[in-house]
């Protein structure tokens, strides 16, 4: 049996590079974390011809081997280490037939690296219309190395590119450019100190800043201190040896590359004029935002009304049907509504990847990130940050995990740090039942006062979000300072199957991560509301059977309301009642926001049960809401208890996927704590002052 | 005073003339950033900040901060 080959596929972003990857692999690939860093890393497995197989490794988008950002370090360390497991037998740049020159300055280090490098080029269906023609043969022979014109979009030149793959052993390793050049003292003389080594390794581990390099650098400063210059000094000769690099890339390209401008044609020209423009490129945003958001309630309704529903009638007949070693309430109670509360959000997730892809790979994202950037870095955000808080309106955990590609740590982590503060779709039912049961339903000036109601609470949501945002930026140190530099992409038609295989994979990872925790809460929340202390929970069928006016019909119900009181989470209710008071709540709501501390939308659900309402229509929790009162005879919903609730639920952290992800996200417990902490903290004040404004 | 990048009106095509290395990142230098390269201002958001720039074939968005470090010819 022959070994198996590691490929390595490296490229600048926006070559397309996601492309030839799923070309090569289709679903065959998974998509996991580089360890201890939110990286994220994606795999898969090719059949080359004869029989081999290759581990295709698709690493995240760079522009040069001097890494910026923590996506380009995992290039840097995975290419300096050559013990690593995933180290390459063989390196495929990607390129784009447009950005030619550019993308191979990153060719031309790969190659220094003495590794079998494949240049393809791609995006070669565009040349004839930008007028583009290459001579392959003679730049393969002055690259000395393998060149393939590869259309991932029309999938051609990819079988050629497997045949090369295969053959990497053919491959010249010869270096591009003589580092040595750009220095011809300092580079002797390491060469002294240090000799029979790469000196282009030795230079890059003096001057990149990731681990593996720290370590080997320790170790040539044991040796011989002498080359560790000052950070000008370097950045001096690295300047110089871009400078070398585009002086040898410039040379082949003249011998073998040829442009007509004429032939080319200007889309982007055009299109930038609009969708970039002072004004129309703000407006345009605003349509597609309202777009989005008029797709995301309207075709994920019909959906999740049948997930609920499906859910619903699976959990009634897991209940009758089961066995009962399988305990069937624990699995009608707990399990199934528990894995319903994750799949109800798949189509909304779905939907939100999808044009989320759309503008991504159409280079529309690019735009917005150009015209917002000034306003967001007010508040310490950037460009970048759009995305994520206008995603965070559907669910903030596909939103935090879009922060991805913001570059600027601090930014970064300020960006999800605020938006679970926008509104997700799992505090809308909690506003409109609140909404309903307090704000008349009358006309001001025209507009609806619930509608209005709830549109201050989307507004409300994102200035909450700015203004944490801007103190997050006051307050915290920026560490690292990292410049602005956004690559405009080509405007492109996305391609289908790039956009399906996002969908997949980001719902899948969204499902199983998020689904472990909602799944393991929802079992917790299941077994303390089922179960309670002492004599008076063990003989609840008793004691409620002997009360007055419970007759046969309503028995069920008055148990089960009777059961919650006395299980583990009423007394948590009870318990917690001291506090919640001045906010305007009772035991029962407090249980209610124990319980939606796992996700929101179970708020309607827990005091559905505990005002022992047999189905949950809306209506009739509804009324019996309204009809709930304190012992004194004053309603236990008014103005100012509403409001105050739906403050609670606008700024508090009550979402432990959000707070999963988080974790994931920034790698640390700290991080989501303190979230979980102050925005419970700005919750509670919140809902005090409104409630003590409204009800003196 | 020294004409830079932010000076630029829409339009414009100027060669770089010349920086301080240290203050620009190395990002930028190698998309094309060096002297002697022409650069086209193709459009400004409010503000003039950012700056969308072509710069010798590459085309990228830059902040007014960084724009104001490169030293450019008409």
């Amino acid at each position: 049996m022959s070994k198996n080959l590691n490929v390595a596929l490296i490229g600048n972003p926006n070559t397309g590079k996601s492309s030839v990857f799923n070309q090569l692999t289709g679903l065959n690939q998974k998509t996991g974390n580089y360890p201890g860093i939110t990286v994220e890393k994606r795999q898969g497995v090719c059949r080359l011809p004869r029989g081999v197989k290759a581990r295709i490794l698709d690493l995240p988008g760079t522009y040069s081997l001097n890494a910026s950002s923590l996506d380009e370090n995992v290039v840097v360390e995975l290419l300096l280490n050559k013990n690593d497991k995933d180290f390459p037998d063989v390196a495929v740049v990607i390129s784009d037939v447009e950005n030619l020159k550019r993308n191979m300055l990153l060719f031309t280090q790969i190659k220094d690296l003495s590794i079998p490098t494949i240049l393809v080029i791609n995006m070669s269906d565009r040349m004839n219309r930008k007028g583009i023609s290459i001579d392959a043969e003679k730049m393969e022979e002055l690259l000395q190395a393998k060149v393939v014109l590869v259309s991932a979009r029309k999938n051609e030149g990819i079988n050629t590119l497997k045949q090369h793959i295969a053959a990497y052993k053919n491959i010249s390793t010869a270096p591009c450019v003589s580092i040595a050049e750009i220095d011809q003292d300092y580079f002797s003389s390491l060469e002294r100190t240090f000799p029979n080594q790469s000196l282009y390794k030795l230079w890059l581990v003096i001057t990149q800043d990731v681990n593996f390099a720290r370590i080997e650098r320790q170790k040539m400063e044991a040796h011989d201190a002498n080359h560790m210059r000052s950070g000008s000094f370097l950045k001096r000769l690295q300047q110089k040896e871009t400078i070398k690099r585009y002086q040898y890339i410039n040379n082949v390209l003249k011998a073998c590359y040829d442009k007509d401008s004429a032939k080319a044609t200007d889309l982007r020209g055009r299109l930038d004029r609009i969708l970039t423009h002072k004004v129309w490129g703000f407006v345009i945003f605003f349509l597609v935002l309202l777009t989005i958001f008029q797709a995301l309630y309207d075709w994920s309704s019909v959906p999740m009304d049948f997930i609920d529903t499906s859910f619903a009638q699976l959990s009634d007949w897991a209940k009758m049907n089961l066995p009962n070693w399988l305990a069937p309430s624990l699995m009608a109670e707990g399990v199934i509504p528990g894995l319903g509360g994750i799949v109800i959000f798949v189509p909304q997730i779905a939907l939100l990847f999808l044009f989320i892809a759309i503008l991504e790979e159409t280079g529309y994202m690019s735009r917005v990130v150009f015209i917002t950037d000034r306003v967001m870095r007010r508040f310490g955000l950037s460009g970048k940050s759009v995305v994520p808080l206008i995603s965070g309106t559907a669910c903030a955990i596909p939103a935090i995990m879009a922060t991805r590609n913001i570059e600027n740590w601090k930014e970064r982590l300020i960006t999800i740090l605020v938006t679970p503060f926008t509104t997700c779709s799992a505090r809308l039912p909690v506003y409109l039942i609140l909404i309903s049961l307090v704000i008349p339903n009358e006309r001001i000036i025209g507009a609806n006062l619930q509608g209005l109601v709830l549109m201050f609470f989307y507004l409300l949501g994102f200035a909450m979000a700015l203004l944490a945002a801007f103190v997050l930026h006051k307050t915290l140190p920026n560490k690292q300072t990292s410049h602005f530099v956004v690559e405009m992409p080509n405007y492109r038609i996305p391609l289908l199957k790039n956009v399906v295989i996002t969908i997949v994979e980001k719902t899948k990872s969204f499902v199983l991560e998020a689904g472990k925790i909602i799944l393991a809460i929802s079992i917790l929340l299941w077994v303390m509301a089922s179960n309670g202390p002492g004599a008076t929970f063990k003989n609840a069928p008793e004691i409620v059977a002997a009360q007055a006016a419970v007759t046969e019909a309503n028995f069920e119900q008055k148990l089960s309301a009777y059961k919650l009181e006395h299980s583990y989470l009423g007394y948590i209710g009870k318990g917690i009642e001291p506090i919640i008071r001045p906010l305007g709540y009772d035991w029962k709501i407090g249980i209610a926001i124990v319980s939606s501390f796992a996700a929101r939308e179970v708020f309607v659900g827990t005091l559905a049960t505990i005002y022992n309402v047999g189905d949950s229509e809306e209506e009739t929790i509804k009324n019996r809401m309204s009809a709930e009162t304190y012992p004194d005879g004053t309603p236990v919903f008014n103005l100012a208890s509403g409001l105050s609730l739906m403050v609670f639920y606008a700024f508090a952290m009550q979402c432990m996927s959000t707070l999963a992800i988080v974790r994931k996200e920034t790698n640390s417990w700290q991080w989501p704590a303190i979230q979980l902490v102050v925005m419970t903290v700005i919750a509670y004040l919140g809902a005090l002052v409104t409630f003590q404004y409204f009800s003196s | 005073m020294d004409l830079t990048l932010a000076d630029l009106k829409i339009g414009d095509v100027a060669t770089i003339e010349s920086f301080d290395v240290e203050k620009l990142p190395m990002k930028l230098i190698e998309m094309g950033c060096l002297p002697g390269n022409t650069v086209n201002l193709l459009q400004v958001a409010p503000s003039k900040d950012p700056l969308y720039l072509n710069i010798s074939g590459s085309f990228l968005a830059i902040r007014r901060e960084t724009a104001l470090q490169i030293i450019v010819q008409k």
